[in-house]
């Protein structure tokens, strides 16, 4: 098999794995974006996310920007921003932010509102503050879909960061530019099967994650 | 005492939920609101811990105008407790219960034991602690949202249909155990429901709800039974409200006959000499004194008394602690006609006839009605 072989040269090339055009060092680059984009866009979407669905209110106008969002290309985003902002790194994270954002907000959004609302009322009940609520009652709940919205928007941002490498910066991209440029097509595929072991271990980290986080009460029942 | 005085609420939407409702919920006793669906009791009950606010009127604790405290202090003094008990199920058991008082600053071991004596009291098997609410049944559940209301001790104790999801059986249960807790506690209690028979057992005062939210009749129950303020009470209470009545009437009075009972290894001079012209029956009882069944005493013949072969005798009722009603219950139920009295041990303690519980409850009409709620 011919991508196999691809595979199997591109990995056991010592050169690949030394240097700044090193598997190690696009990959942590690749993830340094990817960590970022997430990072802003869950600053963004989930308080937005956490206080709409909270309140239930809101709910119609989210779903729109969301639509909005998902329509715009990341590609002609990133290539709009170049040209508006010039080099740097806001250009990248720009799009990457924007394909990031929906996923979070939306699931965020819609994860309280299908909170259980009679513990809700039972907490209000006996007297809990509006902040513990939200935090205590309603967040524990719905974490196991909020985590699923993070970590589909982590997917989409892995395997797009890639489009970085266009306006010169790292990541795994790198390879797979560059590979096209030279047609150097070991190059290519190894940079796509890096971007896709780093999705796995995005859903790895997920799995993980919501195992620690996610009460056993709410996992088995939900 | 909580008094609601002249309250009414508007939804913004015009509905009126309750309309100009004043009653004054006795201390340390249960106070049912009871009426059909939509009437307004929920909104009633919730307006008591400000779930919801009043549109007109107010409503006093202990003379206070409940608007006067901040709002969590006062629902933190109430105990809340609703239909599908709402526990939080990324909580365990004993978190959940001890929700309450790690809020009001309890230490964690603390509020965890003071958790599990409450599982105690509600009838909760302590190897339930560390499960989560997905494992309980629904009985059970609702036991834990009792024992969560209860565990910072508040004076008062708000129900809403805490029973009306589980099955006849589990909620007699239930029910038992309220009364039960509630002879040790003492709370004050306000109790939802839109079952009139529950209505009629649990509560001390019974408070009648019509449509729009207006109060029909606040009454004891029993006088609720014998005298229903009007067309829409009585229809509310039901066909059998007359039968129902009984249970306020205790059995004590009743006289019970020892001579047609015979065990089974009777002799032939026993068989003879119990049957009488009056009593057509006898009742067999086992050697410890059980009754087994009737028999005409022709049928019976000493030394060979086939237990399956005799006559069902119905459900017994105990003798001096249940009510009339039972009684005449375990007459009608016995193809004989003869109602069976036992002992707190199920010991045959004598038997009845329908004309003789006739008399009783003939007799007890004429006197007042009592409103011990004995017997039942
Ligand atoms: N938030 C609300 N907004 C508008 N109307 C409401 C609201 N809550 C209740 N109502 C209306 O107020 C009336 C009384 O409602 P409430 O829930 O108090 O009745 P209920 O006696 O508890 O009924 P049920 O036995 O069905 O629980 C009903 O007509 C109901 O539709
Ligand atoms: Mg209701």
């Amino acid at each position: 098999m011919n991508v196999l072989n691809f595979i199997n040269a591109f990995f056991s090339d010592n050169a690949h794995w030394q240097g700044y055009d090193g598997i190690p060092t696009r990959v942590l680059e690749h993830i340094q974006y990817t960590l970022m984009a997430l990072g802003i866009a869950a600053a963004v979407g989930l308080p937005i996310g956490l206080l709409t669905g909270h309140t239930g209110r809101g709910g119609n106008t989210l779903a729109l920007i969301a639509t909005a969002a998902r329509a715009l290309p990341s590609f002609g985003l990133m290539v709009l921003m170049f040209v508006l902002l010039g080099l740097g790194l806001a250009p990248v994270m720009i799009p990457l932010v924007v394909l990031a954002i929906p996923p979070v907000l939306v699931t965020t959004y819609e994860a309280m509102r299908s909170v259980d609302p009679a513990p809700v009322d039972a907490a209000r009940g006996m007297g809990m503050a509006e902040a513990e609520v939200l935090f205590r009652v309603e967040l524990p709940v719905a974490l196991p879909l909020i985590l699923s919205g993070l970590r589909s928007a982590a997917i989409q941002i892995v395997s797009t960061a890639t489009i970085a490498a266009y306006v010169s910066f790292g990541g795994l991209g790198r390879y797979i530019v560059d590979g096209l440029y030279q047609r150097d097509y070991e190059k290519v595929v190894g940079g796509a099967t890096l971007v896709a072991v780093l999705a796995l271990a995005t859903l790895g980290v997920f799995w993980a994650v919501g195992r620690l986080t996610v009460s056993r009460g709410v996992r088995r029942s939900g | 005492m909580i008094r609601i005085d002249s309250v009414t609420k508007r939804y913004p939407d015009g509905t009126v939920a309750v309309d100009r409702l004043s009653l004054e919920i006795p201390d340390r006793s249960i106070t049912v609101l009871v009426g059909p669906s939509g009437c307004g009791k929920t909104t009633t009950l919730r307006m008591i811990n400000r779930m919801v606010e009043p549109s007109e009127g107010r409503i006093l604790l202990d003379g206070v105008d409940i608007m006067q405290q901040p709002v969590n202090t006062l629902r933190r003094s109430m105990g809340y407790v609703i239909q599908n008990a709402g526990l939080f199920q990324h909580r365990t058991i004993v978190d959940n219960i001890a929700t309450v008082p790690r809020m009001l600053g309890w230490g964690k071991d603390v509020a965890r034991s003071r958790a599990r004596e409450l599982m105690e009291r509600v009838g909760l098997d302590a190897s339930l602690a560390k499960r989560y609410p997905y494992q309980l049944s629904g009985g059970q559940q609702q036991r834990v949202g009792v024992a969560r209301a209860l565990a910072a001790d508040p004076p008062v104790l708000l129900m809403d249909e805490p029973f009306s999801a589980v099955d006849p059986v589990v909620r007699k249960g239930l029910q038992d155990e309220l009364l039960r807790i509630q002879e040790e506690l003492g709370k004050t209690i306000v109790f939802v429901t839109h079952d009139i028979d529950e209505a009629v057992k649990l509560g001390t005062m019974v408070a009648v709800m019509r449509t729009g939210g207006r109060l029909a009749q606040f009454a004891p129950p029993a006088e609720l039974l014998s005298n229903p303020a009007d067309d829409f009470v009585e229809d509310f209470l039901g066909a059998d409200r007359g039968i129902r009545r009984l249970s306020f009437f205790p059995s004590a009075g009743l006289e019970l006959l020892t001579t047609p009972i015979v065990a089974v290894d009777a002799t032939a001079e026993q068989i003879a000499a119990r049957g009488s012209a009056d009593v057509p029956y006898l009742l067999v009882t086992d050697l410890d004194g059980r009754p087994l069944g009737w028999s005409e005493p022709r049928d019976l013949t000493a030394g060979q008394i086939e237990p399956e072969r005799l006559l069902p005798y119905g459900r017994p009722f105990v003798a001096e602690r249940d009510s009339l009603r039972a009684a005449l219950d375990g007459a009608v139920l016995s193809p004989t006609g003869w109602a069976v009295a036992v002992d707190g041990e199920g010991r045959a303690a004598g038997v009845v006839s329908q004309q003789t519980i006739g008399e009783a409850i003939r007799g007890a009409h004429a006197a007042a009605p009592v409103d011990a709620k004995a017997g039942r």
